[in-house]
């Protein structure tokens, strides 16, 4: 009785969203010379904030060279930024006000999974055609969302084993205590496994974690072969510099998903970053002619720019894969748009060739390999056209077209 | 001004409340509606606050702790049972119960003012730090994942009471969250003209009198606190309703201190006051940022600092207080000057000195 | 027994930098019943203030014992005269304006140095206990916390600024009628609070990430061992910083970091609950 009527429920609440979306559209009355208007939510202050400003910069120097080479369509673009503060109710108050206030053709942002996870349901509901660029755990299936950064199955997979042979056989986990985290340790063990390693311990710390040293000592206690890091954000930094004070820098080695992705390397110091192994979509040090163009324009616009990382690029390149699959449908219809962008956009950014993978909306990119040296990354493997093969275990938007939900995969470790 | 002149302008102030609630869907448009909603559920915490503190003496930081636990009981049970009417009364009641338990402790613990608050502000910390660390597989409510930092989303919203088939429109919403708050005020300011609320301002005023007089000062407490968490749980599943989402983030201490804002600004010790305090917060706080020369918390901050030297007693107190002056000449000057000398006047209850 | 020599280290670790971010906030609190919610901040600023000048070329000790305290004391004092001066009995008042105050030190510093800080190097090296190695800078850290406390102390029991400032503290209309401006032993008052506070910041910015929300992180934990402390400055400090250290990084080191947070707040409740007074309330009545 029960299943029957949720079931029941769910089908009302599509059908009356449906029925409001025609309600809306109507409502909108546009010219061909009207802007197409471009949503993005990023946090511009508050703790996330220093991920959040270079995202934007990406945002506005996308929007500018689209408009300055004609626009898309022949109509030009306007950018509506909200600063979210760090804040999830303003995740979820701003998306309401683009959706509904705005009417804005398309948004990109969010930056936390948490913040993903806020908005999407209102996209869904209101219909607007939603991308998040950021690198993340991986598992979202939603016809209206498009993920475009990289997930454990691009990079934690590659890290892995690397590190291993640099290294040895067991390792210990830090993790900071939230679903990325959890998730992406889930993922270290079982690369760990795959390999024919073994790990002694999973730690996970809560963001605000500043003091290290029982950690420290736990680690010394435990005498792994290798460290691998997936703490998050400016106290976690703490860690990396407890651990050099404690002169353990140079006896275990340290692997990271997270540590480079704001501009750790160039604020800490050099002894901290020495050595250390990250592996993501894209590092500022690569030597393409994209890349260096890419960095070259950033820089001279904002001198300021800290580090130009994976999260600037993907952002960069999600506004124009969405712009080439405007181009393709040759109109700004979310349908038409999601249609054209599901059959095999790419677009050469930055970080390569980026294609879009139809099946979970998911991108099938470069990843790199690279290990700190005197505060910069110093590429070491590229990985061509890697696929996010952890959430096409799960998700299949061509076969349930209607899937909306961001599924926890199941790790067979 | 006399007691008839005052009530019959708060009958006259309901009333237009009422006319408002019922004209907007009209008046505004979508997207305001549904901020109108948001700022309206979160009116409803700064009513249970402005409620235990102003009249009640307790000065509580940690009241988002009832508000965050109604909207965790209101998001598990709406998606174990699908429908949102048992849900809504969970999340009345297992943040009374909570705050029971919790006023037990205290109250009948001889705890009072800057302890207190340290309290409730640790009780909510552990909350945030609970929830945030649940974020594995094995941390499941029947069919809810609590889902740790990232929350729980798509919570089913509100429907007509016993049948999920027909979910609200955020017109609907509105009218019940407006309606709510509505509803609330007067439940309120009735609870104040009864002898239950008549004892409890005593007790706010004097508690050893109070007990003298023969009144148990640490059962009309804890009555003030339970009442206080109900309703505080009441507007966590209006909150949930609003934005189909709840993260742990709804513990978080920037939270617990805005609400606090909202009252010192708005007025301590008026029921007006928290509600005024909180739409012109949370509004300011979304207004700025749709801006994007100047860091907003800088223009949060400098905003609230002239507020605190400008305007000591907050909005309504000093709206009325010229509006008294301004009918009688004679009233004692209190000066808005900020080094006037703290007035501890009767009427302002002070949280712990 | 390596590994309780390491573990009896880490827990006075934790308790000497409890102490270091407490006392600042126990003096404001403890003799002007005002609570700094910009404590935090102050924090922020004394790493800032000790990590720019170290990056200038300054001696990195010289930067940290001294550039740090002297700056945010500098900080104080403005903001006690253009700010703290008027909500002097309002502590409810105090908080908003804290509050309003931490928004806008985090503001001010993010729009002059954006998000990020290059960080100082920790200074000192290493040293090995058998199988375990920590850093030298954990000793220094102790060192620094018995040097405040042995210092404070000393101010405040045997100068007479100190003798003043508790006469103004207790009593102050009768303090004035003795020939005692008021004004400006608050004021100095809230700059020894400050300037302490940015001494912790500077002695914490080299083992820190330096970020404009940093303080965020101790700002609840200070104010709740400072409460659990009670009236008494020092003792107070001393024995709340000493317990809740021992409990949070004993539980940290057996359980995880999450629970050795939850087992010292649950701690910091159980205590305030057996004595609402505080712990200096009880046991150490009248001393500073």
């Amino acid at each position: 009785m029960t299943i029957s009527r949720r079931s029941f429920l769910k089908t009302t609440m599509t059908a009356s969203a449906a029925l409001a979306a025609p309600a809306i559209s109507t409502r909108y009355a546009f010219g061909s010379e009207d802007p197409i208007k471009v949503g993005s939510l990023l946090d511009q202050s508050g703790a996330i904030a220093s991920s959040g400003v270079t995202m934007v910069t990406a945002m506005q120097q996308g929007i500018a060279e689209i408009n300055a080479a004609g626009g898309l369509l022949g109509r030009p673009l306007k950018l509506f930024q909200y600063d979210t503060q760090s804040n999830i109710q303003l995740y979820s108050q701003y998306a309401q006000q683009l959706a509904l206030k705005d009417r804005v053709d398309v948004v990109h942002g969010g930056i936390t999974s948490a913040s993903r996870e806020a908005i999407r349901p209102t996209f869904d509901r209101f219909r607007v055609l939603y991308f998040y660029n950021v690198l993340y755990e991986g598992g979202v299936c939603d016809r209206d969302t498009f993920c475009t950064g990289t997930t454990p199955a691009q990079t934690v997979e590659k890290l892995v084993p690397y590190a291993m042979k640099k290294s040895g056989k067991k390792a210990y986990i830090l993790a900071a205590d939230y679903n990325y985290g959890q998730i992406t340790a889930k993922w270290m063990t079982k690369y760990m496994r795959d390999n024919g390693g073994e790990v002694l311990s999973v730690d996970f710390f809560p963001l605000d974690v500043t003091n290290f040293g029982p950690t420290i000592s736990k680690i010394q206690a435990a005498k792994p072969d290798l460290i691998l890091s997936a703490l998050v954000g400016g106290n976690h930094v703490s860690f990396y510099r407890q651990w050099e004070a404690a002169g353990m820098k140079d006896q275990i080695p340290i692997a990271s998903t997270t540590f480079g992705l704001v501009n750790e390397p160039s604020t800490v110091d050099a002894k901290v970053s020495e050595g250390i192994y990250g592996c993501y979509g894209y590092f500022e040090e690569l030597e393409t002619p994209e890349s260096k163009d890419f960095v070259d324009k950033l820089k001279k616009r904002w001198p300021q720019i800290p580090y130009i990382s994976e999260l600037t690029a993907a952002t960069y390149e999600g506004l124009y894969l969405w712009a080439e699959g405007v181009k393709k449908a040759g109109s700004i219809d979310r349908m038409k748009v999601i249609e054209a962008l599901e059959s095999g956009i790419s677009f050469k950014g930055p970080s390569g060739e980026v294609k879009l993978d139809p099946d979970t909306h998911h991108t099938i990119r470069n990843a790199y390999l690279a290990q700190v040296h005197d505060r910069k990354w110093n590429v070491l493997e590229t990985f061509k056209a890697v696929p996010p093969s952890d959430t096409a275990s799960v998700c299949n938007l061509i076969k349930n077209p209607r899937d909306n939900q961001q599924y926890v995969i199941d790790i067979k470790a | 001004m006399s007691a008839s002149v005052k009530l019959s302008l708060q009958v006259v102030a309901i009333l237009v409340a009422c006319v408002a609630v019922a004209v907007m869907p009209v008046a505004v448009d979508l997207f305001q509606l549904m901020q109108f909603t948001l700022f309206a559920s979160m009116a409803v915490l700064a009513l249970s606050l402005g409620f235990i503190w102003g009249f009640g003496g307790i000065l509580c930081f940690g009241q988002t702790a009832f508000f965050g636990l109604g909207a965790y009981a209101y998001a598990v049970a709406a998606i174990n049972f699908g429908d949102s009417t048992p849900a809504i009364l969970l999340a009345i009641i297992v943040p009374a119960l909570f705050a029971l338990a919790l006023g037990y402790f205290v109250f009948y613990g001889r705890i009072s003012d800057v302890y207190l608050g340290v309290i409730t502000l640790t009780v909510t910390l552990i909350l945030f730090n609970v929830f945030n660390s649940m974020a594995g597989d094995a941390y499941k409510i029947g069919t809810a994942r609590l889902g740790g930092f990232n929350g729980m989303p798509a919570v089913p919203t509100f429907n007509m009471p016993f049948d999920p088939s027909s979910v609200l429109f955020p017109e609907q919403s509105w009218y019940v969250t407006g309606g709510a708050l509505i509803a609330i005020y007067i439940g309120l300011r009735l609870i104040l003209r009864s002898p239950f609320g008549r004892v409890a301002i005593a007790v706010r005023e004097n508690e050893t009198r109070a007990s003298l007089l023969g009144y148990d000062p640490r059962a009309i407490k804890l009555g003030v606190f339970v009442l206080g968490g109900a309703i505080a749980g009441f507007g966590g599943a209006l909150y949930v309703n609003w934005g189909a989402f709840v993260g742990p983030t709804i513990f978080s201490l920037s939270l617990s201190a805005e609400i606090i804002i909202w009252i010192c600004i708005g007025g301590l010790g008026t029921l007006i006051g928290p509600i005024v305090g909180c739409f012109i917060i949370e509004y300011l706080i979304s207004q700025i940022g749709s801006q994007q020369s100047f860091n907003s918390n800088l223009v949060l901050g400098a905003i609230l600092i002239v507020f605190v030297l400008l305007l000591p007693k907050g909005l309504v107190p000093t709206i009325r207080l010229l509006l008294e002056g301004a009918g009688r000449l004679a009233t004692k000057g209190r000066g808005q000057a900020p080094n006037a000398a703290p007035d501890l006047s009767a009427g302002q209850p002070v949280g712990a000195e | 027994m390596d590994l309780v020599a390491i573990l009896g280290l880490n827990v006075v670790n934790g308790a000497a930098s409890l102490f270091l971010l407490c006392l600042g906030l126990a003096i404001i609190f403890g003799m002007m019943r005002i609570i700094n919610l910009a404590h935090g901040e102050f924090v922020m600023l004394g790493a800032y203030a000790a990590v720019i000048a170290a990056n200038a070329g300054v001696n990195i000790f010289v930067a940290m014992l001294i550039v740090a305290p002297l700056f945010v004391g500098l900080v104080g004092i403005v903001v006690e005269r253009c700010l703290i001066q008027f909500l002097y009995g309002r502590l409810v008042d105090s908080m908003l304006a804290t509050w309003g105050l931490s928004l806008l030190i985090i503001g001010l510093v993010t729009t002059i140095f954006g998000n990020t800080m290059q960080g100082v190097p920790t200074p000192l090296g290493g040293f090995a206990i058998g199988a375990y190695r920590t850093s030298y800078y954990t000793l220094f850290l102790l060192a620094v916390a018995i040097a405040m406390l042995a210092l404070v102390y000393g101010v405040l029991r045997y100068t007479r600024f100190g003798l003043i400032a508790r006469a103004v503290m207790q009593n102050p209309e009768m303090a004035a009628v003795l020939g005692v401006n008021p004004a400006r032993v608050y004021m100095a008052t809230f700059a020894l609070g400050a300037a302490v506070t940015g001494l912790a910041g500077g002695v914490l910015a080299p083992v820190s990430g330096i970020t404009p929300v940093m303080g965020g992180a101790y700002v609840a934990k200070a104010f709740i061992t400072v409460v659990g402390g009670g009236a008494a400055i020092i003792s107070g400090t001393v024995s709340a910083s000493g317990l809740f250290g021992f409990v949070n990084q004993l539980g940290a080191y057996f359980t995880t970091p999450v629970y050795g947070e939850v087992i010292l707040f649950v701690s910091a409740i159980i205590l305030i609950r057996l004595l609402p007074q505080g712990i200096s309330g009880r046991f150490f009545k009248g001393t500073v």
